[in-house]
């Protein structure tokens, strides 16, 4: 804990800016029914209201409160996001490990089968499946976790490849450590710090593809709260000089510099990179 | 621009004072301390020390350089009459490359493998408009010649993995010459080098540095190569000056402890013969073929028998296949044909069909500590898995086996078992990995390269360590090594590889005693001696021998 501190306290400005943000953001996704003015789906005023008292921010289309649909946005596309996330390093992480470890035809089975989902254009492939099977939460979520996975599978391989060669994967094996052993304690440790860095950039990536296809209608759909569709739902605005529209892709924009500044520093700081001044 | 002025004799560099700070975490510490340096014209100074003895660094600072997170702090450095600690970089730019060359250790990473090694050596003598291309490469040819490259009028045209390591340290010290620079930094340039490749290189190197009057710093730990090299010795420990004089009187006559144990360091010998073998062989590998899939085969109808008790050492150069026969034994690599036999019972060839106990019987320790070693285990956790996984111990009982382990390692337990391995030098890092073969309670333990990623002194400290416990629990080992140092200090036996098939394999005495296989001879021979007049002697003998009309075995590096 005070090494944690420590390392804190030497982190970059922008480091600090980003954890800032971040802390922010999780802490409003908690707290959004105690902090959002009204209820999610509640219609409180005529469409389209400006700024002013009783409504912070203005109402949407149909008239609910700007300020409440930001606030539970947050919980519901960073919670959203967050999960497919882990989803996606679930599997990608095993498999890519898996494939490393065993190789032989395991590895190159996995490596096609990758090949081939990546090889078809990540939005096109997720519109295509959703259309298909309709577009619920759950459904939303192994989606795009099981496209992400292709990338996450393919680092956990890259990084894993360095260290399965090394001399004390070869003494575990001559021991006689079965495979789950090679994998969560010999190899898994040392390629941690890779794989938490890429977590953090894969976040950003997720949440803005969900913000995308919730843009076009295909992500997390009304009434729910989401920051994708509401750029969609208040774009018209745009026309009348308004910012509006602006604010949940502001949200969207601002997270996702500050999760890259913290990973920034996180890679910098387990890579071992020094200023050669 | 290179000026020749100045006779021999004259100071061409001289350091004053110097110190020089690391970077470690976030601290400076001072590495170097207080060192004077004086280097004459023509003179080839050795700089001796184990790692950490700030050779490499104040060989840098001659050039005025620091590596990255090293600075220089304080001390002069003057070179033929100029400062290089005010000198502007553009300046100092126009010096390293045409009057002070760098060669370094290895010369495989030291080269850029996308281009021909005539191209990078031309390079500097275009850069500092010494000479035009095709001068350049006229000398280059020339300089190939000097060094006894083999075809020295087409090797400059080969790209760098197509030449072997020796020919390509060799080819680096020519781009060293090609400016004709006033003194050259070698690096520990023959470490990486098999005995037989070193000799050549150093001979190579010595004779242009003669022709060419250069002055050398030379960098190394090893105080038998740096006997044959240098006009002038300086012993370097933890960054302080132990002990500095003429080469030849300091080899006869040192005056310090510490040189005093440099120069003792390969005289430990093994105490008592066991006796010879009367049960059946221990390990038994017979007609053992193998290959790492297509044509080339790199074991050819290896067998030997290994007794109870005993050291057998597996000797030969990179290539000569003795690494793949332990991975033969431990079933990492099947054989073709042939098998391997513990106790008279065959094992299966692939270590994933061998039984828990057939796995626990032969444990290896491996040549570098800092891989073998999973960085994010504790010492507790290292030594205790193999206690927990094949005998069963657990709890209590495991943390008392894993003190003792450590005790019989000579390591304090309460200072070590909650450490991980980057807390530990290398030579403790390798008594860890003894520990965690010991852990196993094996029969067998197999030496890939064991001291050879260490310094010298540490390396006796384990090879002593090994001999101990091989008198206190009477386990076997299989030494693989190219040292041949090593061979004489802890052998009973000794095979002799070359090329996949073994040339000659018996008990110490009877193959270190002539008449040997020719290849042995080569190998023997090539060791290098503290005698300064050890490389002229064997140089003027092997050449009357050839002259004679005997035929020798080439250096397999010509």
């Amino acid at each position: 804990m005070a090494q944690i501190w420590k390392h804190l306290k030497s982190a970059p400005p922008t480091a600090i800016f980003g954890l800032l943000v971040i802390v922010v953001y999780t802490f409003v996704a908690f707290a959004a029914p105690i902090l959002a003015p009204y209820g999610e789906y509640e219609i409180v005023g005529s469409q389209f209201e400006l700024w002013g008292e009783g409504f912070i921010l203005g109402t949407d289309h149909l008239g609910r409160d700007m300020l409440t649909r930001l606030i539970y946005g947050a919980r519901n596309t960073i919670g959203i996001a967050f999960i497919t996330t882990c989803l996606a390093f679930l599997i990608g992480g095993i498999l890519g490990l898996l494939a490393t470890t065993l190789g032989g035809w395991v590895d190159m089975l996995l490596g096609r089968m990758v090949d081939v989902l990546m090889a078809i254009p990540i939005l096109i492939f997720a519109l295509l499946i959703l259309t298909i099977t309709g577009t619920s939460q759950p459904v939303l979520i192994v989606v795009i976790a099981v496209l992400d996975s292709t990338r996450v599978f393919r680092l956990a391989r890259a990084v894993s490849m360095n260290i399965v060669v090394l001399d004390f994967v070869e003494a575990a094996k001559l021991r006689g450590e079965g495979t789950w052993w090679i994998i969560t304690r010999e190899i898994l440790p040392n390629s941690l710090a890779p794989l938490i860095a890429e977590f953090g950039l894969r976040f950003c990536f997720v949440f803005l593809f969900i913000s995308a296809l919730s843009f076009l209608g295909l992500g997390i759909q009304p009434p729910t709260a989401d920051w994708g569709s509401m750029v969609r739902e208040t774009a018209t605005l745009i026309a009348y000089e308004d910012i509006t529209p602006l604010l949940p892709a502001g949200a969207i924009a601002l997270l996702t510099v500050g999760v890259n500044f913290v990973v920034d520093w996180f890679l910098h700081k387990t890579s071992g990179i020094r200023d050669d001044k | 621009m290179t000026s020749k002025g100045g006779e021999k004799g004259d100071v061409l560099l001289e350091m004053r004072g110097l110190c020089i700070e690391g970077q470690s975490e976030d601290k400076w510490n001072e590495i170097v301390h207080d060192i004077d340096l004086t280097l004459h014209r023509g003179e080839v100074l050795g700089l001796i020390g184990e790692s950490g003895a700030g050779k490499s660094t104040i060989g840098i600072a001659s050039m005025g350089f620091a590596r990255p997170g090293c600075r220089i702090t304080s001390g002069s450095i003057v070179f033929d009459g100029m400062d290089l600690r005010t000198m502007s970089d553009g300046k100092l730019r126009r010096l390293r490359g045409s009057r002070i060359a760098y060669v370094a250790q290895s010369a495989a990473a030291a080269f850029n493998p996308a281009h021909k090694l005539i191209d990078q050596y031309t390079e500097t003598p275009v850069q500092h408009r010494v000479k035009p291309k095709a001068e350049a490469e006229q000398d280059a040819i020339a300089l190939y010649r000097r060094l006894r490259l083999p075809d020295p009028d087409n090797i400059g045209f080969r790209y760098p993995h197509q030449v072997s390591g020796g020919q390509l340290q060799r080819a680096m010290t020519a781009m060293a010459m090609a400016c004709r620079p006033d003194l050259i930094v070698f690096d520990e340039p023959t470490t990486a080098l098999d005995v037989t490749t070193q000799i050549e290189v150093l001979a190579a190197i010595r004779d242009v540095v003669e022709e060419f009057h250069t002055a050398a710093i030379y960098i190394t730990h090893d105080l038998a190569v740096v006997a044959q090299m240098a006009d002038r010795i300086m012993v370097l420990q933890y960054g302080d000056l132990v002990e500095e004089g003429d080469a030849r009187e300091m080899l006869a006559n040192p005056k310090e402890e510490y040189t005093r144990r440099l120069l003792a360091v390969r005289s430990f010998r093994k105490e008592e013969e066991p006796p010879a073998m009367a049960d059946p062989p221990l390990l038994e590998i017979r007609d053992v073929t193998a290959s790492y899939g297509g044509e080339v085969v790199v074991l050819e109808d290896i067998s030997m028998k290994i007794g109870r008790g005993r050291t057998v050492a597996v000797v030969g150069e990179s290539g000569s296949g003795k690494s793949t026969a332990a991975r033969v034994i431990t079933g990492l690599l099947p054989p073709i044909k042939g098998s391997v036999l513990f106790k008279g019972e065959e094992l299966p060839a692939s270590y994933k069909k061998r039984s828990t106990d057939q796995l626990r019987h032969v444990q290896m320790i491996y040549q570098s500590p800092d891989v073998a070693l999973n960085p994010r285990q504790r010492i507790r956790d290292i030594i205790g898995r193999p206690l927990e996984f094949y005998l069963g111990i657990k709890g209590k009982r495991k943390t008392e086996r894993t003190r003792e382990l450590l005790q019989m390692i000579e390591m304090d337990p309460d200072e070590f078992m909650d450490r991980l391995p980057g807390e530990l030098s290398g030579g403790q890092k390798q008594r860890i990995c003894i520990a965690r073969a010991l852990a196993a309670d094996p029969e067998v333990i197999i030496c890939d390269e064991v001291t050879s990623a260490l310094d010298q002194l540490v390396a006796e400290e384990i090879l002593k360590l090994l001999q101990r416990l091989q008198n206190e629990l009477g386990v076997t080992y299989l030494f693989i090594t190219h040292d041949l140092a090593t061979v004489k200090a802890i052998a009973d036996e000794i095979v002799v590889m070359l090329q996949g098939r073994i040339v000659e394999q018996g008990p110490k005495q009877d193959i270190l005693t002539p008449p040997h296989d020719p290849y042995t001879d080569l190998l023997l021979s090539s060791v290098p001696e503290m005698d300064p007049d050890w490389m002229d002697n064997l140089l003027a003998d092997r050449a009357a021998r050839k002259a004679r009309g005997e035929k020798l075995m080439e250096t397999g590096d010509q």
